[in-house]
């Protein structure tokens, strides 16, 4: 147990010292977690073996980001984006691989070897360069989409290349560990649903997990996901939620399918789901750790001996496996009309070899395909990629991206299709006027309600809305608070509010938060704590029935029209005063004596106003349309 | 040289479908001594606020009418300030005279041609005689009325690209109202101050 205890303070104290280093540096997050790897591991030599191991526990993090970037992806824009995933992506990782494994072949490898270096070399970082575009808010560009896409192919490619790789297995090396495997006696044997099963019986059960998946992620998962959520105890969703992506991992690994394709499809089908911001900000964290754990194994599991000792091999072939792929990239790019920094961004941030090239490697070995020492080589030239490529980003946004900005000053900006999105807290009778209002004119709103029956209810009158409690920092995070241009809050419950104002006011403060107040004190409490924008939710209702009233005692309606309009004029004058009133008065005693005078002074000038003859005779509220005085015109001399 | 306080009372209900009034507004809104006003912004409900609007009055030399020619006259919103904001005995009448030797016209767009808006055109009326009530106003007011500023034909104006020298001669004539530049009689006696504008321009090449 202690030795447990050691190493995640070893682990968790690198992260916590070298991240914030290398953020504050400018280097991004991955870089400093990789720095992190590198001295706890090659370097102080505090942890060792065990890397391997926290390294297939820490994949586990490339799974739930498959997930959580499903979760980002409606089924609509997945289709959308096909031309793209299959043109770019399948011309990449074709074009990549039949490059490398041209090079293989004229340094003299057998074409399985050679093949099998060009696949594995054809897959990027999907966790390094996905991190970094969120990091540095790039994953809406042109460059940063396209990116996108090609990593969606290669993890969709990994599957039919573990399908594939074994076919390619060397005849010697295979007697090889077959003579082992005798000698070792009985051997491991990985928990497998399909193991021995024929051809088509495997496709079978492919097909029928896959749709089953589907199927039960529509249908099933929302009923279970309600019922959890009724419970409405916190950590009961998070476990919900983590069972999900762990069971879906699960049942892909048994039938031999890639588990983070598995809850990429899964994240999918969610997307639609009115959970969607929950599961996002229940799952976010473990995968930001997990993640962050997979980038310092990656650093620690560098082999300084076998880097030194063929130091020179090692960096050209880095150097030369970068530069071919983004070679590649370019060519592509060129093709695809990609254009200006979008062009270079979409070029560097895929020239490294990825995560999933480690685990290709593995995989080859074990089926003899490529013998271990070429491995060995070939994992640390991955690792070294993966390490190079924060400093590309670096290159990109230092060197390439202000020259772009420079010329681009004199043509026209781009056109943003994002429009800054409204976040509406509460979606009860209050909130829903506000969204459909909003909808209406075709501006984007994401609503939250932590009532998943109300949730529920609105989305059968085809309102979209989300489940979660909007008074939580991480729920809003992941409903996108810190690009909204503004929040409604019609939350129920005076103090979660004022709260939330509060909250908001401090951390996105270019967040507009416009607020119902139920009352006058609620409306004192919301302005207090920085709201933009309060209304009171029955003043204009009251109004309004005030004003109908009059109408049915026979004043005419023009007439009751400017009534109202003055009388919202005195009290929209008098309530700054009364607020002053109110916010100067002593903490505990909020509506003391002061304020009630004031209040009395408020309704005498109010009705001073609407009431108080003119010295003209002409009431103050029609103070429009007033005719002159009689016999006015016999003062005008012709002229 | 005289600086003179300009102030831009704009009118338009759909500004977001304006091909004309929008562009002369934009520019008016970055020039030295111009206040530009768009009324339909500051009272969507048509609540006038006239204090705040007889401030603003008194607190400028030129007054402008900026808007699109609805039936011979302008949107109803300029005609609800005029019926709010000039109260006897401010604008007119006993003690009524805060607008006194002030100056006084209107840039508009109409969508006929200059030839419509003759006596044998189908509008019957020059453009100068359709606007006789806001010219009677000023003259009422005590304030200097110019010719108006008009963009004929302002449906085509800008397929026809008369649009970019239309907006030039408006931040001619606006610098010029700025620095007390023109010759007033010329101007008060024009047809159309288009005319007068392009004439001077002439002189000035000869």
């Amino acid at each position: 147990m202690t030795v447990y205890f050691l190493h995640a303070f070893i682990y968790l104290a690198s992260a916590v010292i070298a991240v914030p280093i290398a953020k504050r540096l400018g280097l991004g997050s991955v870089l400093g977690y990789l720095i992190a790897g590198v001295a706890i591991g090659p370097i102080i030599g505090l942890v060792g073996e065990e890397t391997t191991t926290i390294q297939h526990f820490a994949e586990f993090g490339v799974v739930m980001m498959l997930f959580l970037v499903g979760l980002e992806l409606e089924p609509k824009m997945l289709w959308a984006m096909r031309n793209r995933l299959m043109g770019l992506g399948g011309l990449q990782v074709c074009g990549t691989a039949g490059a490398v494994m041209a090079i293989a072949m004229y340094f003299d490898q057998p074409w399985t070897i050679a093949l099998a270096i060009g696949l594995i070399f054809a897959l990027s970082s999907t966790a390094i360069v996905l991190q970094t575009f969120n990091e540095k808010g790039l994953s809406k560009t042109e460059g940063g989409q396209n990116a996108f896409s090609v990593l969606l192919f290669q993890d969709i490619a990994v599957i039919p290349m573990l399908a594939f790789i074994p076919l390619l297995a060397l005849p010697e090396l295979v007697e090889k560990a077959q003579i082992a495997v005798a000698s070792a006696g009985e051997h491991h044997e990985e928990l497998s649903l399909v193991a021995g099963l024929p051809g088509w019986m495997y496709a079978l059960v492919i097909i029928v997990s896959v749709s089953g998946l589907v199927v039960g992620g529509h249908y099933l998962s929302r009923p279970l996901l309600r019922f959890v959520a009724s419970s409405g105890l916190r950590e009961i969703f998070t476990a919900t939620a983590l069972m999900l992506v762990v069971g879906i991992a699960a049942l892909m690994s048994l039938v031999g399918l890639s588990p983070a394709l598995g809850t990429f499809l899964a994240g999918v089908v969610l997307a639609n789901s009115e959970f969607r911001h929950e599961l996002e900000s229940n799952i976010d964290p473990f995968k930001g750790l997990l993640l962050g754990l997979f980038f310092i194994t990656v650093g620690a599991g560098i082999n300084f001996e076998i880097l030194f000792g063929e130091f020179g091999l090692i960096i050209g072939l880095t150097i030369g496996v970068m530069a071919l792929k983004a070679l590649v990239l370019y060519l592509l790019a060129v093709i695809f009309r990609i254009k200006n920094s979008n062009r270079w961004l979409f070029t560097l941030s895929l020239a490294q070899a990825g995560e999933f090239g480690f685990v290709l490697l593995s995989f080859t070995v074990q089926n003899h395909v490529i013998p271990s020492d070429i491995a060995q080589t070939l994992s640390l030239v991955v690792a070294l990629s993966m390490f190079l490529t924060p400093g590309l980003f670096i290159l990109f946004d230092r060197v390439i991206l202000p020259r772009f900005e420079h010329d681009s000053n004199d043509k026209e900006a781009d056109v943003i299709d994002e429009q800054g999105t409204v976040i509406i807290a509460g979606i009860g009778r209050f909130g829903q006027i506000v969204n459909r209002l909003l909808v209406a004119n075709n501006i984007n709103t994401v609503v939250l309600d932590h009532q998943s029956d109300q949730v529920d209810m609105v989305r059968r009158i085809n309102t979209k809305a989300f489940f979660g409690d909007a008074s939580r920092p991480d729920l809003l995070h992941t409903a996108g608070i810190a690009n909204a241009a503004m929040i409604v809050i019609a939350l129920d419950g005076v103090e979660t509010s004022v709260e939330l104002t509060k909250y908001i006011k401090h951390t996105y403060p270019h967040v507009k938060v416009l607020a119902r107040a139920f009352d006058r004190g609620h409306g004192y409490l919301l302005r207090q704590a920085g709201a933009d924008i309060i209304e009171l939710e029955t003043y204009h209702s009251a109004l309004e029935l005030g004003s109908h009233a009059m109408r049915e005692l026979d004043y005419h309606p023009f007439v009751v029209e400017q009534q109202k309009a003055a009388y919202k004029r005195v009290e929209n004058k008098k309530s700054d005063m009364l607020y002053q009133a109110w916010a100067d008065d002593s903490e505990g005693e909020r509506f003391d004596n002061n304020y009630r005078k004031l209040f009395m002074h408020l309704e005498a000038h109010i009705k001073l106003a609407l009431k108080a003859e003119r010295g003209d005779g002409h009431e103050a509220g029609e103070r429009g349309w007033t005719p002159p005085p009689k016999g006015y015109a016999d003062e005008f001399k012709k002229s | 040289m005289a600086n003179n306080k300009v102030l831009i009372l704009y009118a338009h209900p759909s500004p977001h479908r304006s091909e004309v009034n929008q562009c002369l507004f934009d520019t008016a809104t970055s020039l030295a001594g111009v206040t530009a006003i768009d009324l339909y912004y500051e009272y969507p409900a048509s609540h006038i606020n006239i204090d705040v609007e007889q401030q603003r009055l008194i607190e400028h030399d030129v007054v402008i009418f900026l808007f699109p020619l609805y039936w011979y006259s302008t949107p109803a919103i300029l005609k609800e300030w005029q019926d709010l904001v000039l109260e006897y005995g401010f604008a007119y009448g006993h003690e009524g005279n805060a607008l006194e030797g002030k100056t006084f016209l209107c840039a508009l767009s109409a969508g006929g041609r200059e030839e419509a808006y003759q006596a044998k055109g189908y509008n019957h009326y020059t453009i100068r005689e359709l606007l006789h009530p806001l010219e009677q106003m000023a003259t009422l007011t005590g304030m200097r009325y110019l010719a108006p500023f008009c963009l004929f034909g302002a449906r085509t104006a800008k397929d026809e690209r008369r649009l970019d020298t239309h907006i030039s001669q408006w931040s001619q004539l606006l610098a010029d109202l700025v620095d007390d530049n023109l010759d007033v009689e010329a101007a008060c006696q024009a047809k159309v101050l288009n005319v007068y504008l392009s004439e001077r321009h002439q002189g000035e090449l000869e």
